[in-house]
């Protein structure tokens, strides 16, 4: 089975990542709520990777690879748009959020928080995150 | 993403259909934005057939719910699929937001 698919950059093409991850994930058996979290966290860095690092373009592209590794799974996803600075991420004050009305910025920390292992690196063109989880 | 309501008084019964994700979301945001909403007292989400909700769609709920504090609009979920309150649950946002089992509760909690 293919393991990796590349999308441009629209967030309409979210629903088709979303898809691709749970197809793959089928045959693992998983309990409904830990196949959400792992579609949730690889939807939540393709969002970021679409909207913030390569604004909605959709001459630009986003790819992802899923490798099963033993008992973990790897997410592999790579884009060429604006790097992830991760040295300046702070995880979000929900209440403060909440009191001032802001949108965005939980979707990291629900990655965070979902997976074992969350690496950003960048070459300087090529952007690469990795997402770890430990299935069994 | 399919959104309806159903109006009894001072009553809004707001159903969700679909996924809310970074593409949907929009359309949530533009209901809850919508002054007319404010007419009401209580808003009740039915969740029953919402099966994905990524930090977007939470972040619609997140930015609407203290204006609806502030203006003593009660905002309650029920019918809420498991996979779905789970996502809440790992952002805590299951305990500064009300999550009920049913509609009969949501009655019972916005008459509160």
């Amino acid at each position: 089975m293919n393991n990796s698919i590349r999308v441009s950059c629209t967030k309409k093409n979210l629903k088709l990542i979303r898809d691709f991850v749970t197809e793959y994930l089928q045959a693992l058996e998983l309990s409904d709520i830990l196949m959400n979290q792992i579609v949730l966290a690889v939807d939540e860095i393709c969002a970021n990777l679409i909207i913030h690092a390569n604004h909605e373009d959709p001459t630009k592209t986003i790819s992802l690879a899923i490798h099963e590794q033993k008992s973990q799974l790897k997410f592999e996803i790579t884009d060429n748009g604006v790097a992830f600075q991760e040295s300046k991420y702070k995880e979000p004050n929900i209440e403060e959020h909440i009191r001032v009305g802001k949108k965005g910025g939980v979707g990291i920390a629900l990655v965070n928080r979902i997976m074992d292992k969350v690496e950003f690196t960048s070459n300087g063109t090529k952007n690469t995150c990795l997402l770890y989880k430990k299935i069994k | 993403m399919k959104i309806t309501h159903e109006i009894k008084e001072s009553t809004i019964v707001i159903t969700l259909d679909g996924e809310l994700d970074a593409s949907s979301s929009v359309i949530l945001d533009e209901e809850l934005s919508d002054p007319e909403i404010m007419k009401y007292s209580k808003i009740l989400v039915n969740c029953q057939n919402l099966h994905y909700i990524s930090s977007a769609g939470l972040g619609v709920f997140i930015s609407h719910l203290q204006r609806f504090e502030d203006a003593q609009i009660k905002l309650i979920f029920f019918n809420m699929q498991d996979k779905v309150r789970n996502v809440f649950e790992i952002l805590g946002l299951d305990l500064l937001m009300t999550i009920v089992s049913n509609y009969e509760e949501a009655l019972t909690i916005a008459d509160e």
